[in-house]
């Protein structure tokens, strides 16, 4: 006797397509170094991953020995250095191509220590043979869902705008999830040609606690009987035309109008095919496509709300072949889950969904490296994004594409964790301006980073002007940043939220790209040794001010090189808002830019600070974006101010001044994936005031960020829609005072001043 | 307006009935106490009707009396007789309005107690076509009453309710009378071209779990539309000469065997209708091989919605009623043990005899005893 358990498998194939020819040097990147592959096969689409490094020039500062002549007066040499860095590389492409594939990467691979090949998917053991003969690897099968879930975490965990709820009808279809640092317990519904429902409830403990027969397999193949269409895209696509009304019974087909009582609506399916009972009369297969899908995924949704009330879980994501970015049964199933839960429980997909098998398989065969251990990042350069190959396209047309999927993921240098004084982690939003949800903002960033596309190419040349091919180089890395401007005009959600930071962090992964490690290396370096000169002098005549235009004249300088015109009084006054501000404990402060800024603006706030008896780290980026400092730029220049300045000094030689290292090479500021050590120091020495400093750290990015302890924001608005937007004016000055809740009797105080 | 016509004496015919999606289901109780002078009073439309009812099994092409289940020398009321079951397409129910209308039903002065949706959807067709006032009466309602009655009518001799022993034993997988004492809590699963889920815990205290479109609606239209029959007995015999493992995959079909990680059994479906994504095996199943896949595929998601609820709702006893179930001997032992064996032993699969008409003795007992 039969049961219905449903297991989630991807088997049902295509028939291989041999002659397909394929540009894939641009797809299986750095091959060369490529060693522990992984391979998912599934019903249609194979997912290949390895590990990989990249070698990338990386700009290097070095101070001079102080005790010889400095050449030039400069303060430090820059160099540039090759540095190897880890790369995870994950291709999708469909299963036609899989020969060619395979022969391409034969030919390529250098490394011969690679002896095996992690293989999960319903289709591995069907081209178990293939991949041994043409790889000459051995094919060690995983247990699909053991790979599913770790891919899962893998996810989850590094990328932070993975899950996303699906609104068809809204101004914007995907709405990404902020990224909760505790990301267990959780409910995966795989959706393949079975249903298998999973908790999670941490790293390694799961536990499938159900499941379903009627899944994409009913679909397919029952849709494939009724209709004579083949694929399963097709049988989509006719869905998305059809009338299930048609083939259905509804509540008023029985009641001529709604079941009050119960609160059922006429609109809602009573029985499923319940009008085909009949054998004289035609239906359409757009119609009993409609009808199908509507069954399966109201049942899915069903089942998926029990299990979720059974084991109490609030966090439901959704995939497998079923829902794999297609709009219509994302769409289904999330009317379902609203349905059933009255809208307690969001149905939540992923944007990486394809790839979790990959990932898992990969991440299993790579526990020597303990992979786990450390932090990654989605690189925008070499991903593709979400709907690279639109679901909606033609089937026919889609199946001949070729479009080859792909998402990398750079291993980064540290591990990243949570600010240990956001207020409350799972509710921070690092963004100011969502741009996937506004429109308007939208179309005026994209505008305003592609009209400053030119100056940055310009800029790029110019650090590099003894090598002659930097102009191809440049040239390159135009046409790959435009190229990306372009799909988040037409796809904003391709990365997630689409926000100015991550415009700004895609230029910088497109750059490091095409090997501009740090363009502004060498105008930072001019304007540091510039600035360093004045130390002294500014230092002298901040001395002799009193108090209160002491103030003012060291927040100023902090938001130096602009001009306003506000008064000493002013600042004063939002400072002693809270009688206890300059007694504290420990200042985090991140920094900026370099040159004046550094030098002139927060040096001497920080001596103030110190000289007050306040403890300062300072933290800085790791590595380069735009003119900011980096933590090897803050470390040379705070010895040399400490060179001249006996508070500074002091405060090195007594560990009251610290530098640290954000972990981010962004000129914006994520607090939510900052480096380890960075929170370490910050939870040691019981830090009670957060100093953020700048419009990509204060402005863009947590303007609204709420803090446990004491925050003070300071900028500079140089940019006339943001200012408006924020109700000010061009230049503007942002100082924004905030004193948590329950802390002190007034909560802060902003000022925004022109 | 109803209450005044109740209070008078309770006038002959007595019916309910139970408007569904699919089925009209009428009950009809047939006195056998009438004295010589009743005898002399009762009009010749009502002897004509009740004459109509009682001497035949089958009226027209599609109506049916189901002679197996009639209920005899029953006491209602004070009065003695039989109870009939009697049902027919919903579609054919102007075919009945008009036999109404023929016979003069409305001038014996009946109130005519109606459930189900169709009596708001075709309230004003009985006006207007038959002239007849319907009572209409919550379905729900009318189902745990006639579940309730019949059960205690039943239990001084033959069971109405029965259960299957061994259910995880084709061999010895037999049909065993059980007794409904304290029923409550129970989940009172009804399949009929959809499907409600009720918890009931006393006679006026229940509430609607849930319910799902794949219903018995659904397994006819799917029937209707992957083979070309048109009734419901038509796509049973079909599915009793089936074989459902060619039309789905099962786990052993994937991991040739069981997928023992997960404790999921080799013959477990893995995906209903699964083996059709491949154009050849399209090619050689037969219609009866769809048939049975339709039927296990319905009945097994029913099975596991109810499951779900039941631990839930933290009960253990479910009864499955509804015309689904008519002859339909396949699904209940599907049903049975799929409560058995994915509960370990800890739910049980109970069912009624009369497992469509409850609705309908609703409505009747509603005409007799207003609540």
């Amino acid at each position: 006797m039969a049961e219905c358990v449903g297991v989630d498998s991807n088997t049902s194939g295509h028939s291989m397509d041999k002659s397909i020819t394929l540009p894939p040097d641009e797809i299986f990147r750095n091959l060369e170094n490529a060693k522990r592959f992984a391979i998912d096969i599934g019903g249609s689409l194979t997912k290949l991953a390895y590990y990989s490094t990249v070698q990338h020039k990386v700009a290097k500062v070095r101070s001079f020995d102080t005790t010889a002549k400095a050449p030039n007066d400069k303060l430090y040499e820059i160099s540039v250095q090759e540095e190897v860095t880890a790369r995870l590389h994950f291709i999708k492409f469909e299963n036609a191509y899989i020969e060619t594939c395979l022969d391409f990467i034969k030919d390529h691979l250098v490394n011969t220590e690679t002896k095996v090949i992690k293989a999960t998917g319903g289709g591995a053991h069907k081209f178990k043979e293939l991949i041994e003969k043409k790889l000459g690897l051995n094919v060690d099968k995983e247990d699909e869902m053991t790979c599913l879930i770790k891919g899962c975490n893998f996810v989850l965990k590094n990328i932070p705008h993975e899950a996303f709820v699906y609104a068809r009808h809204a101004d914007s279809e995907f709405r990404f999830q902020t990224a909760n640092p505790d990301i267990f317990p959780y409910l995966l519904v795989n959706i393949g040609s079975g249903v298998s429902i999973v908790k999670v409830e941490s790293e390694d403990q799961f536990e499938r606690i159900g499941g379903s027969s009627i899944g994409g397999g009913t679909f397919w193949g029952l849709g494939a009987l009724l209709t004579k269409t083949k694929r399963f895209d097709e049988l989509l696509q006719l869905a998305s035309k059809g009338q299930h009304t048609n083939v259905d019974m509804l509540v008023k087909d029985i009641y001529g109008g709604s079941y009050g009582c119960l609160g059922l609506t006429g609109d809602l399916i009573a029985s499923s095919f319940g009008k085909s009972a009949t054998a004289d009369k035609e239906f359409s297969k757009e119609d009993m496509a409609k009808s199908l899908l509507h069954m399966i995924s109201n049942d899915i949704g069903q089942l998926a709300c029990l299990y979720a009330k059974l084991h109490n879980l609030s966090r439901v994501y959704f995939g497998g072949f079923f829902i794999r970015g297609h709009p219509v049964t994302m769409h289904t199933i999330t009317y379902s889950i609203n349905f059933f839960t009255k809208g307690e429980v969001q149905a939540l997909f992923l944007r990486h969904e394809g790839y979790l098998g990959a990932i898992g398989a990969f991440l299993k065969g790579a526990e020597e490296d303990n992979p786990n251990q450390y932090s990654w990042g989605e690189n925008y350069a070499g991903s593709s994004g979400l709907m690279s190959v639109s679901p909606d396209m033609n089937p026919m047309q889609r199946a001949r594409s070729g479009t080859f999927d792909m998402l990398e993921m750079d291993r980064l240098e540290r591990q990243l964790v949570n600010l240990p004084l956001l207020q409350d982690p799972s509710s921070y939003i690092p963004d100011t301006v969502d741009l996937t949800e506004d429109a308007l903002a939208r179309d005026y960033w994209l505008y305003c980073f592609e009209d400053a596309l030119d100056g940055v190419v310009k800029r790029a040349v110019a650090s590099q002007p003894d090598i002659p091919e930097a102009v191809v180089r440049a040239e390159k890395f135009r046409q790959k940043y435009r190229h990306k401007l372009l799909t988040l005009r037409h796809q904003p959600f391709a990365y997630g939220s689409l926000t100015v930071r991550s415009l700004l962090d895609t230029r910088e992964h497109c750059l490091n790209e095409f090997n501009f490690p740090d363009p502004y290396s060498k105008i930072k370096q001019r304007e540091n040794d510039m600035a360093l000169k004045h130390y002294q002098r500014t230092v002298e005549s901040l001395d002799a001010l009193s108090w209160e235009d002491r103030q003012f004249a060291l927040v100023s300088g902090v938001l130096a090189g602009n001009v306003f015109d506000w008064g000493a009084k002013a600042v004063s006054d939002v400072l002693e808002s809270d009688p206890g501000f300059g007694f504290e404990q420990c200042a985090l402060f991140f920094v900026d830019n370099s040159g004046v800024d550094i030098i002139l603006g927060v040096m001497p706030f920080v001596r103030e600070l110190l000289s007050r008896g306040t403890e300062v780290v300072l933290a800085s980026n790791s590595g380069p974006a735009l003119n900011d400092v980096t933590n090897g730029e803050l470390q040379i220049l705070t010895e040399r101010i400490a060179a001249m300045d006996p508070v500074l000094q002091a405060g090195l030689q007594e560990d009251r001044l610290t530098l640290v290292q954000s972990g981010s090479s962004s000129p914006c500021l994520d607090l939510s994936r900052l480096d380890k050590v960075l929170a370490m120091v910050v939870r040691e020495r019981q830090t009670d005031l957060v100093i953020i400093e700048g419009m990509g750290r204060a402005i863009h990015t947590n303007y609204y960020a709420t803090l446990s302890c004491e925050s003070l924001k300071m900028a500079v608005i140089k940019n006339s829609w943001l200012a408006d937007r924020l109700g000010g004016k061009l230049f503007s000055v942002v100082f924004k005072y905030e004193v948590p809740l329950g802390k002190v009797h007034h909560n802060g105080a902003t000022l925004m001043l022109s | 307006h109803f209450v005044s016509l109740i209070k008078k004496k309770l006038t002959f015919p007595w019916f309910g009935m139970d408007i569904g999606g699919t089925l009209v289901k009428l009950v009809y109780f047939e006195p056998k106490d009438i004295t010589a002078e009743e005898e002399q009073e009762e009009v010749d439309n009502l002897k004509s009707i009740r004459r109509y009812l009682t001497s035949n099994i089958a009226y027209g092409k599609t109506g049916h009396r189901d002679v197996h289940l009639e209920l005899q020398d029953l006491t209602l009321c004070g009065r003695t007789g039989n109870l009939h079951f009697i049902r027919f397409p919903t579609q054919d129910l102007p075919a009945f309005l008009q036999m109404a209308r023929n016979k003069h039903f409305s001038s014996l002065h009946t109130t005519l107690c109606a459930t189900g949706g169709g009596a708001y959807k075709f309230e004003s067709d009985f006006r207007t076509m038959a002239d007849l006032q319907l009572h209409k009466l919550d379905e729900l309602d009318c189902l745990i009453r006639g579940v309730l009655y019949i059960d205690s009518v039943m239990s001084r001799g033959l069971s109405e309710c029965y259960y299957f022993e061994n259910p995880t034993d084709p061999d010895h997988c037999i049909q065993k009378p059980y007794t409904l004492e304290n029923p409550y809590p129970l989940l009172l699963v009804n399949i009929g071209s959809g499907v409600s889920i009720l918890a009931v815990y006393s006679e006026n205290n229940y509430k609607r779990v849930t319910g799902t479109s794949l219903g018995g609606g659904t397994f006819l239209g799917l029937c209707c539309l992957l083979t070309g029959c048109s009734t419901f007995e038509e796509a049973l015999k079909m599915a009793s000469d089936g074989e459902s493992t060619r039309v789905d995959k099962l786990v052993r079909d994937i991991y040739g065997g069981d997928y023992e990680r997960f404790g999921l059994p080799g013959w477990a479906v893995a995906s209903s209708f699964g083996n059709m994504m491949s154009k050849e095996k399209r090619e050689s199943v037969s219609k009866e091989d769809l048939a049975r896949a339709t039927l296990v595929t319905i009945t097994n998601n029913i099975g596991s919605i109810t499951r779900m609820c039941a631990l839930n709702e933290n009960i253990e006893r479910v009864v499955f009623v509804g015309n689904f179930l008519r002859v339909n001997t396949l699904s209940m032992k599907l049903l049975a043990y799929a409560m058995d064996y994915w509960s370990k032993g800890q739910l049980k699969a109970l069912f009624l005899q009369h497992e469509g008409y409850f609705g309908a003795v609703g409505a009747l007992l509603e005409l007799l005893h207003p609540s």
